[in-house]
């Protein structure tokens, strides 16, 4: 699209060449500070030496990353075995995330549906409603959903009188309690995508469908889902990816066995207990796997999108 | 009450409300088996949501639809034997077009083999096949028409209902498609129910027509019934061009009426069901059945001045004002320019009714 854009306005395009890299200045700036140099930084403490009371010394040295993988004993002497502490955090983290993801999609997409088929100018308004939460600080709503799961809260006391149960379901300090506090988070990254998604789909396809003998489940999963992928997709990572690194739901919601990769990082750099480049490097090794699931999702994309011509 | 099972659509009393707005007003009507039908009329007329009623879009608020006498009003889209040629098309933009096409058939139970092998010789019926395994963003919109075609036939539907599906072609594509639906209605023997607002492409291709207006059938005929024979002014107004004359009827007998204009100058011309001696009505005369001469040729010749000559290829249009009426319009084909005069504009004329020309109609 860029490019058609390019050719089709070339004669314009060549008086203002000289100054066309100048005009980039300031988005390479903002590229420079906010995203090359911090990740710089961080790969670069990844690789230095650890200071006990926080910060690090400059000297290079692969610990970090040897801590993460490795297990060399107490006094670090013994032969390397596998460290699986930190690894399985690392997929405690994308199970969660990706449970999180799950439920946001499933309760999402008819959301998002429900709204872009409501009549046009109503639709601001659901839309409007679906963030008014969101404009509650994030550590606030994830306390108050800690008030209403706990074993006394409101949801529990409310299915005891329905007499659904007898005695209060532990949730909270629970997986199940992490991934919804994650889910209610980044809800709205999921349902803005698939939104606008389905609200630029072309309805007559599911008449069309529907009077080709498809039935409901059938146009949805074969005509509407196809056609509002690059919308789900996005909605998937942009929920996917801030959950895996998120440390309030699975500090608040979670307790000390649900622990997430955020939380690791989050506790090398408070206070002085830390390990700068230990966190450091368990960012990069984070980094590196969005980067890798991100890479994957283009090429799918992009795949998709030859086959469509 | 059973349906007729010989007929492929019969609407009883359908009347559809959208909260106080009434889309269509108690419409009933029969569609024979293996039948060319038309709905025409200008947007707003119904015509489409008598369509979408039929296809199962749209729920009948009240009354009922019987195909081949089975009721269906009540049946949802996807279980009705009908398919529908969209008018924007809705082919799947991600799907080639040989699975656009195979999709019903594999919908209604087909293997994916067999669904594509039938898909296959649709389009080959459409002339296509080499464009199988395309999407349908890489065609024509002349192409793309003929695919919504071959998918919608595909599957056998006992009707195949088509919503203004040549509205987005051009002029000559618009003609060649009027020609090969045709062709392709007869060789299937499928039923064709067709939307229009073109009265051109509605006489051309329909064995018979339903003139719709403001949600109310205004007439129900043959294409030469619906020219020649308008029952309304509405009819005669939509249907090709026509001159109108306000007159008052004096007499009716056997089919023809004697009438006067208000200035009193006698003329004859077929009456219609319903208009007796004394009614105050208007005359419809086809621009085509008149002609002109610097003499009167009889009684009843209209006084008037030629104010202008169009030419249009084939005939030539000529603006008469008439000494007593509005405005008429005389149509004289090229073809017949050895036996009928064109005159200069300015020429005092006379304008002349051929025998039976002359119609009244209802309001």
């Amino acid at each position: 699209m860029a490019a058609g854009a390019a050719s089709g306005g070339s004669a314009r395009a060549d008086t203002y060449k000289d100054a066309r890299g100048w005009l980039l200045l300031p988005s390479w700036a903002v590229l420079g500070i906010f995203v090359l140099g911090p990740v710089g930084m961080m790969l670069i403490y990844s690789f230095l030496t650890k200071e006990f009371r926080g910060g690090v010394i400059w000297e290079p040295s692969l610990a970090a990353y040897d801590q993460f993988f490795f297990d060399r004993g107490l006094f670090g002497d013994e032969p390397p075995t596998i460290e699986w502490t930190y690894i399985t955090i690392f997929w405690r983290s994308i199970w969660q995330a990706g449970a999180a993801t799950l439920l946001s999609l499933l309760i999402g997409f008819p959301t998002a549906y429900f709204i872009a088929t409501r009549p046009e100018n109503v639709r601001p308004v659901w839309v409007f409603l679906i963030t008014i939460p969101y404009w509650v600080n994030l550590l606030i709503r994830t306390v108050s959903m800690k008030f209403l799961l706990r074993d006394q809260g409101p949801l529990n006391d409310f299915l005891i009188s329905t007499g659904l149960i007898d005695s209060p379901i532990h949730i909270v300090n629970t997986n199940f309690a992490v991934q919804l506090g994650l889910f209610y988070s980044y809800l709205p990254f999921m349902v803005l995508p698939v939104y606008a998604a389905v609200e630029r789909y072309n309805f007559s396809l599911s008449e069309a469908a529907a009077d080709l003998y498809a039935s409901k489940w059938t146009t949805l999963r074969r005509i509407v889902l196809p056609a509002v992928k690059p919308g789900v997709v996005a909605g998937c990572i942009l929920v996917f990816v801030p959950s895996m690194g998120s440390f309030l739901a699975p500090d608040l919601l979670g307790g000390a066995k649900n622990f997430m990769i955020g939380s690791l990082i989050e506790e090398q750099f408070k206070g002085n207990a830390g390990n700068w480049p230990f966190g450091a490097a368990a960012s990069m090794i984070l980094l590196t796997m969005v980067l890798i699931i991100l890479m994957f999702s283009a090429r799918q994309q992009a795949k998709a999108d030859k086959a469509g011509g | 009450m059973p349906g007729n099972r010989t007929d492929a659509i019969d609407v009883r009393d359908a009347v559809k409300r959208y909260g106080d707005f009434t889309a269509l007003k108690r419409i009933s009507l029969t569609i024979k088996d293996n039948e060319f039908f038309t709905l025409l009329g200008p947007s707003g007329c119904g015509k489409t949501t008598l369509l979408r009623m039929i296809a199962g879009f749209e729920d009948v608020t009240e009354g009922e639809i019987l195909l081949y006498g089975d009721g269906i009003a009540k049946l949802p889209p996807h279980q009705r034997p009908v398919n529908t040629v969209f008018q924007n098309y809705a082919l799947f933009p991600h799907m080639t077009i040989l699975d656009n096409v195979a999709f019903g058939l594999e919908m209604r139970g087909k293997s994916k083999s067999a669904a594509r092998k039938r898909a296959g010789e649709m389009l080959e019926l459409v002339q296509l096949s080499q464009f199988a395994a395309r999407k349908p963003s890489q065609l024509s919109g002349g192409q793309q028409q003929r695919v919504a075609l071959a998918r919608a036939l595909a599957p056998q539907p006992k009707v195949l209902l088509l919503d203004e599906p040549l509205s987005a072609l051009d002029l000559k594509l618009r003609k060649a498609m009027q020609l090969e639906l045709k062709h392709l209605q007869r060789e299937t023997g499928i039923t064709f129910i067709f939307v229009t607002h073109d009265q051109e492409e509605a006489l051309t291709m329909s064995d018979r027509i339903a003139v719709m207006s403001a949600g109310e059938m205004q007439q129900l005929g043959t294409p030469t019934e619906i020219y020649e024979q308008p029952r309304n002014m509405f009819v005669a107004d939509f249907i090709g061009e026509t001159n109108l004359l306000e007159v008052s009827v004096d007499q009716v007998m056997n089919g023809r009426a004697t009438c006067h204009l208000g200035g009193g100058h006698a003329l004859t011309c077929n009456s219609v069901e319903g208009i007796g001696a004394g009614a105050k009505v208007h005359m419809s005369v086809r621009p085509e059945r008149l002609f002109m001469s610097d003499v009167p040729v009889e009684a009843e010749s209209l006084k008037g001045r030629v104010a202008e000559n169009i030419f249009v290829g084939t005939d030539i249009s000529t603006l008469v004002d008439l000494a007593e009426g509005p405005q008429f319009i005389v149509r004289t084909s090229n073809s017949d320019r050895g036996n009928k005069r064109i005159f200069e504009p300015g020429s005092e004329i006379f304008v002349n009714m051929e025998l039976g020309a002359g119609r009244l109609l209802m309001d």
